[in-house]
């Protein structure tokens, strides 16, 4: 027993104890405004409720845009610092399409067409930059020490943000209306957006396809080989090359599609409008567990369900004014205190300390 | 067959990329708004300077690559590569008359097509601009077959011009400082560009000076190397000097706008300087360099703004403060953040900058740091009773700054700990193993990088006299990053030059302020791929990296047998 102290005690640096001390505190806050908040009843169950629900469609996007990063991850072992710009450029290009047909009511007169048609055209496009980022800027640099990469991934989401804000234009640009997306639902007594219902479906659906794909098909088998072991798998006849490609189209499309979802969402688009969403997701990917598809997409789920709960729930009660405006940093403080007290995420086994 | 194919192929390739390339350019509106400025007067602006050297590059490329003895196969390759660049601008022009490309790409004007056209109307338009496409490819196919002394005498004397032609706004002011330069200035320059005289005048004396240095430099190298041992240290402590009084009197020569502009440089060599420890010698990314920029100008506001009303000290007082705080966020960070590397190591900084910005920006600390407004009437520094005010002052104090940080480096970098630093950057586990002591090694580089940091934040706010959130976002960091990349990682001249070719260029060329982040982009992916090394590398760091491609061609040859 004795013994098994005094192991502890040489375990536990001073270092440790210095980030148990900010976990801690952190976390001791936390809890400290939610108790506060609650007592003091600021907010109704209703309120809670659509929080929730805000928390959740957000979060889907979000835990979309981490399967990309999650499987650029997998394969290559590097972050896709450029993924945020892939999300931004479909709904972007997209944006002119479906101003077009709204102009010309085709919009309103086949909204289902018309949201095809947009899906696709965004789709495409990330897609295509997913696929070109990774052949032009990351392919000649494969065994690379591991910084090249990732600089290399800096520029290119520089690049890529002001390359479409030099074709089409600085300003922000209002997504049209759908009118079947307007208004409420009732479920069971609680009044819900249409739109965020609709996102919340679409999203899950396409993350279910997505894990189909890599699950039951055999590209995704490859893919998953590749990312277990290059070597082998190429030994075993896999194109690694062509398997990293396709990861990045399949991370592209869901990026692309998560931008629209964003984008009706919010009704609008513009040539920054990547990059946060882009880090959210990486937070997200890591807070599941990187290089692991479900656990991106719980991830991300459960960080849209913080970023919206948080704010009202942890600062309120602290007394802290417009706590709404600290949304983004409580998001970045659940990364940091995830790469402290769980580097390997919620559902990560593969990673431990040593990579992280 | 093979003939055939080895005659279009690499041109047909190449010059797809190349029409791509000037497409991007040409939407992107760098055209049209580098057509405002003139290289040499009326005769050729900027914008079409871009449009020719992206061509005769894609040109020289093709014929590059085409790396054939026979004359007409190279020819042929270029000429096509051009032409086929050339063609895509052509075919934007048709189409960009017939249909009105404006309501999606907003840089497709009327006056981007009159500015490629060269003025010209329809057909002719159109073809001015394959004629140029081929001319350009013409020049290519020409200066690769040339010898290398010719070609080096071109490229030199050509990009002499180019170069006097975009820094006008600095020589012109310079030279029309001093009484007899003043006519020289005139000579060589109008209001706009320079004068046809002028351009010959610069072509001919650097291709003669160009020359004959090429043809001597040898018996410069080895006259100087035959000087005595006493006469060499004279030398160099005159050059020394020279330098010196070259620093002291700049800010005379150059004027006010230019010292505004040698200040700003001079807070990013600073800058530089401090994430030059952290990324440069302990290998760590920071993408969060920012924060600590803002803790130290905060820190100063606090400190001494009588506007937020909580102390009234003076700069000088308050400075230790900021730098303190800064070394002790720092240290704040590091600790969270000592068992990432790479990739993590970047992003959880990353987000730790924007953790400060949107702290610092929220209204909860409005009561303290001013929110949103900001904070005004930050004093200036006070030296033996003398105010430090205006650009031509501060840089005295920015000098003293960048001086200590260089040498502080200089030491650090050959001191132990520069050692276990580097020792760390090339191999972590290896460095431990070694006896470093990693948790100490990481911390002290935090620390000295941040303290770095919060310096040139202080003396940024006393510069501005006040102080506002929006100056500390992300692009600060990301400005760092890239011009101690630029400038070659790790490397002290190189952050000097990095600096001043990432932020003093554009301040000098304001059309580029714009494009600033689209080029930086494409010149950090592009040195990546090209130069890893940096301009002005640090040897032990080039010989990582050449070290390292010379393994993996090693290792495909191996594979390859």
């Amino acid at each position: 027993m004795l013994r098994q102290l005094k192991q502890l005690k040489e375990r536990i640096t001073p270092t440790d104890i210095v980030m148990w001390l900010i976990g801690g505190s952190l976390f001791g806050l936390a809890l400290w405004g939610s108790i506060a908040t609650l007592r003091a009843g600021l907010y109704t169950g209703r309120h809670w409720i659509d929080f929730l629900i805000f928390g959740l469609a957000q979060g889907s996007i979000y835990a979309l845009i981490a399967t990309g990063y999650t499987m650029v991850y997998g394969v290559l072992k590097m972050i896709n610092f450029a993924h945020g710009e892939v999300f931004m450029s479909g709904p972007f290009t997209a944006y002119f399409v479906a101003a077009a047909m709204y102009r010309t009511d085709f919009l309103d007169n086949h909204p289902i067409l018309g949201l095809l048609a947009i899906f696709l055209v965004a789709m495409t496009v990330s897609t295509m930059i997913a696929f070109f980022v990774e052949k032009i800027a990351y392919r000649p640099l494969r065994g690379a020490p591991r910084l090249i990469p990732l600089i290399t991934a800096i520029g290119a989401s520089f690049f890529l943000q002001y390359l479409f804000r030099g074709l089409y234009g600085s300003g922000i640009q209002a997504y049209p209306d759908m009118p079947i997306f307007q208004g409420f639902w009732t479920l069971a007594g609680i009044r819900i957006l249409r739109i965020q219902v609709v996102v919340i479906i679409a999203a899950v659906l396409l993350m279910a396809a997505l894990y189909g794909f890599i699950m039951l098909t055999r590209v995704g088998k490859a893919i998953r080989a590749v990312s277990e072991d290059k070597e082998a798998a190429a030994l075993m006849g896999i194109s690694v090359d062509g398997m990293i490609s396709t990861t990045f189209v399949i991370g592209g499309m869901a990026a692309g599609a998560a931008g629209v979802l964003y984008a009706l969402m919010f009704k609008q688009v513009h040539f920054f409008m990547g990059f946060i969403p882009g880090l959210k997701a990486f937070t997200a990917a890591v807070l599941g567990g990187i290089g692991n598809i479900p656990g991106a997409m719980l991830g991300g789920i459960f960080l849209g369900l913080i970023e919206s709960v948080g704010p009202s729930l942890f600062l309120d009660g602290l007394g802290i004014v417009a706590p709404y405006q600290l949304k983004d940093a409580i998001a970045f403080t659940m990364l940091v205190l995830v790469l402290i007290f769980r580097p390997m995420g919620i559902m990560g086994e593969r990673l431990g300390a040593k990579k992280a | 067959m093979t003939l055939a194919q080895s005659l279009w192929h690499h041109g047909a390739k190449t010059g797809v990329i190349g029409g791509i390339t000037v497409l991007v350019i040409a939407l992107v509106g760098m055209v049209e708004s580098f057509n405002k400025r003139f290289i040499v007067a009326d005769v050729m602006t900027m914008g079409i300077a871009l449009v020719i050297v992206v061509a005769v590059l894609i040109a020289y490329n093709a014929a590059k690559r085409a790396a054939s003895s026979d004359y007409p196969v190279v020819f042929a390759n270029s000429l096509l590569a051009a032409l086929i660049t050339s063609g895509f601008l052509a075919m934007l022009v048709i189409i960009g008359n017939r249909i009105n490309l404006r309501s999606v790409l907003v840089n497709a004007s009327p006056v981007l097509y009159m500015v490629l056209t060269g003025g010209f109307e329809g057909a002719a338009g159109i073809f001015v601009i394959l004629i140029a496409g081929g001319l350009s490819g013409v020049f290519a196919g020409i200066l690769y077959l040339m010898p290398q002394l010719a070609r080096q005498v071109a490229i030199v004397s050509l990009g002499s011009v180019l170069i006097a032609g975009l820094l006008q706004d600095l020589i012109r002011p310079i030279l029309s400082a001093w009484g007899p330069l003043a006519v020289v200035s005139e000579w060589l320059f109008t209001q706009n560009g320079l004068t046809i005289t002028g351009t010959i005048l610069i072509l001919l004396i650097i291709a003669a000076t160009f020359t004959i240095w090429s043809l001597k430099r040898e018996n410069i190298k080895t006259g100087y190397g035959h000087f005595p041992d006493g006469a060499q240290r004279n030398i160099k402590i005159c050059a020394f000097i020279a330098l010196a009084i070259f620093l002291i009197v700049l800010p005379q020569i150059l004027g006010l706008f230019l010292s505004e502009v040698l200040t700003i440089v001079g807070l990013y060599i600073l800058l530089g300087l401090g994430l030059n420890i952290v990324v440069g010698y302990a290998g760590m990314l920071d993408l969060g360099y920012v924060a600590f920029f803002a803790i130290g100008a905060y820190t100063t506001a606090v400190l001494t703004s009588p506007e937020l009303g909580f102390f009234s000290l003076t700069f000088w007082q308050a400075l230790p403060f900021a730098v303190a705080l800064g070394i002790l966020s720092g240290i704040i960070l590091g600790v969270p953040v000592l068992k990432m590397r790479g990739d993590y190591l970047a992003i959880a900084t990353l987000g730790f900058g924007e953790i400060i910005r949107i702290l610092v920006l929220s209204d909860f600390l409005k009561p303290w740091l001013g929110g949103a407004q900001g904070a005004g009437k930050i004093p200036n520094p006070v030296v033996a009773g003398y105010q430090i005010a205006g650009p031509q002052h501060i840089y005295y104090l920015i000098l003293a700054g960048c001086l200590l940080v260089v040498f502080i480096s200089l030491r650090l970098r050959d001191s132990r700990l520069g050692r276990a630093w580097m020792a760390m950057r090339e191999d972590e586990d290896v460095a431990q193993a070694m006896g470093i002591n990693l948790v100490a090694t990481k911390l002290l580089a935090f620390a000295t990088g941040a303290g770095f940091s919060a310096l040139s934040g202080a003396i940024f706010v006393s510069k501005i006299g006040s102080v506002y959130p929006h100056s500390f976002n992300v692009m600060i960091s990301i400005n760092v990053i890239c011009l101690i990349i630029v400038g070659g990682i790790g490397s002290i001249p190189g952050v000097i030059v990095g600096a001043a070719a990432l932020v003093g260029l554009p301040e000098l060329l304001r059309e580029f302020a714009e494009y600033r982040l689209f080029v930086y982009g494409a010149v950090l992916v592009a040195m990546m791929l090209l130069r890893p090394e940096g301009l002005w590398p640090e040897a032990r760091h080039k010989l990582e990296l050449r070290k390292d491609e010379n393994d993996v061609a090693d290792a495909q040859t191996e594979t390859a047998a």
